[in-house]
């Protein structure tokens, strides 16, 4: 019997079942030899089989399941950004067809430029909007961004020397002190938003793709996170970059282990420890392989973290991530049955 | 993809008690089902009745913690908030600046 499903980027294929299960075993291992985490059981595997195979273009599930749904890009998902629905909307009125035509859990504000270095010199403005918003919604309302260490080397606009550019000269320390240096200036600026956003109200801060440059941007975070859920009452919720933090600095721990190759159970762990709320593993899509194996991979790495972290967790799913395939216009085939297989299989907490 | 995982996996906000639950999740730390249980207890209801709109709009508008409809004399905004901040002691940050500001008034 031939099964419609889709590449890593979106395409439409058939596929026999056989093939299917030797995908979703495929990834499954690849993710569980990496990472040192259990595969999926053979049971759980068959599951995932069955919701790939469904015969129905939309999968759901059974009612009283249902998770919450948070989420990242704020209100540009409706309003400002091309690469989304673009239409021309304020962001308070953004919140709230999210809010009351939607039916969201919880919003999310965020400026177009979703890193944290331009967020920082325009975080008064940004903190009208979340007064406007926290005054009308009923809906938690988080601030969202990139903690983005990137943008602060010079290559990208920023201050100091890129790391990459003096690790190809042999200056092995001097890219490392450059971090150190450039995730101090993230620290600082990370501290600055959170402050102006408890004032204004918000109910919590979203760190998006976090650890895009690296472990020493993730140690910022982490110490940030500690500071903000010390000195506030904002929530703080993670969203990963990708399956393992890159080792830019290679050095650099957090409370005694090396942040450098953690996998999302060891990154979840961090965030737990700095005192974040919500832990969102993310899990990149390999265009070159099938769907059923990117969904596998993707479940038994967000396994791995709903087994063994006390917080909640909320796995990244949408374009290129979670084993969705990576297209701007995603069908929603792909859609439903990532998100089943993560509600039934991995049990998440939300997404 | 939005509107999917809306329809088929989300708890549906107001319409339900899906940011009640995102509270619980956010304030408590706590757990999927944890978080379910803290929310129907306090608003004296199954577990089972969390995701039904038609048992939810009732409970909200006895309880008076926002409506998904924009019914006139009904909480909404910072007023549903502080209600939602009374019945679950959930420490709203927006709650209690408006608290702070209103208060010396």
């Amino acid at each position: 019997m031939e099964v419609r499903t889709r590449t890593g980027s979106g395409k439409l294929i058939t596929m026999t079942i056989e093939e299917i299960r030797r995908d979703i075993s495929d990834g499954v291992n690849d993710a569980a030899e990496k990472a040192h985490i259990p595969p999926l059981s053979s049971d759980e595997q068959e599951h995932l089989c069955e919701i790939v195979a469904a015969k129905t273009k939309i999968v759901a599930m059974e009612p009283g399941r249902e998770v919450v749904l948070t989420r990242d890009g704020g209100v540009h998902k409706y309003t400002g950004v091309c690469r989304y629905a673009g239409v021309p909307l304020s962001v308070e009125q953004a919140i709230w067809i999210g809010e009351r035509f939607m039916g969201f859990d919880t919003m999310e504000l965020g400026i177009v430029d979703y890193n944290m270095k331009p967020c920082k010199a325009v975080a008064m403005d940004e903190a009208h909007h979340m007064e406007n918003v926290q005054m009308s919604s009923i809906i938690p309302v988080l601030y969202g961004v990139q903690p983005n260490l990137g943008v602060y080397y010079q290559s990208m606009g920023g201050k100091w020397p890129s790391p990459m550019e003096l690790m190809a000269k042999m200056k092995v320390k001097e890219a490392k002190e450059v971090q150190e240096k450039a995730g101090e200036d993230l620290r600082r600026d990370t501290i600055y938003l959170a402050r102006t956003m408890n004032e204004a109200g918000a109910d919590g801060l979203n760190f998006d793709s976090t650890a895009s440059a690296g472990d020493m941007e993730f140690y910022y975070i982490l110490k940030a996170i500690e500071q903000i859920t010390a000195e506030t009452p904002l929530k703080i919720e993670i969203g990963m970059a990708g399956e393992m933090v890159q080792g830019l600095h290679s050095e650099i721990t957090y409370e005694g282990k090396r942040i450098a190759g953690m996998w999302p159970k060891e990154q979840g762990q961090a965030v737990e420890k700095a005192g974040a709320s919500i832990f969102g593993p993310a899990v990149t899509t390999k265009i070159g392989k099938s769907f059923p194996w990117s969904i596998g991979r993707s479940v038994t790495f967000v396994k791995s973290c709903t087994d063994n972290l006390k917080i909640p967790v909320h796995p990244n799913l949408g374009m290129g991530v979670g084993g969705i395939p990576m297209t701007d216009t995603v069908p929603v085939d792909v859609v439903t049955r990532t998100a089943k297989a993560m509600v039934e299989i991995a049990e998440v907490d939300g997404i | 993809m939005d509107l999917p995982y809306r329809l088929c996996y989300g708890m549906g906000g107001l319409r339900t008690a899906g940011d009640l639950v995102a509270r619980a999740q956010l304030y408590n730390k706590a757990k999927l089902n944890d978080a379910k249980k803290l929310v129907a207890g306090k608003l004296g209801i199954d577990v089972e009745q969390l995701s039904d709109e038609f048992a939810m709009r009732d409970v909200r508008e006895e309880h008076d913690i926002g409506l998904i409809i924009a019914l006139p004399g009904r909480a909404k905004g910072i007023a549903a908030k502080k209600r939602i901040s009374k019945l679950f002691g959930f420490q709203i940050n927006s709650v209690n600046l408006f608290d702070k500001k209103t208060m010396s008034v």
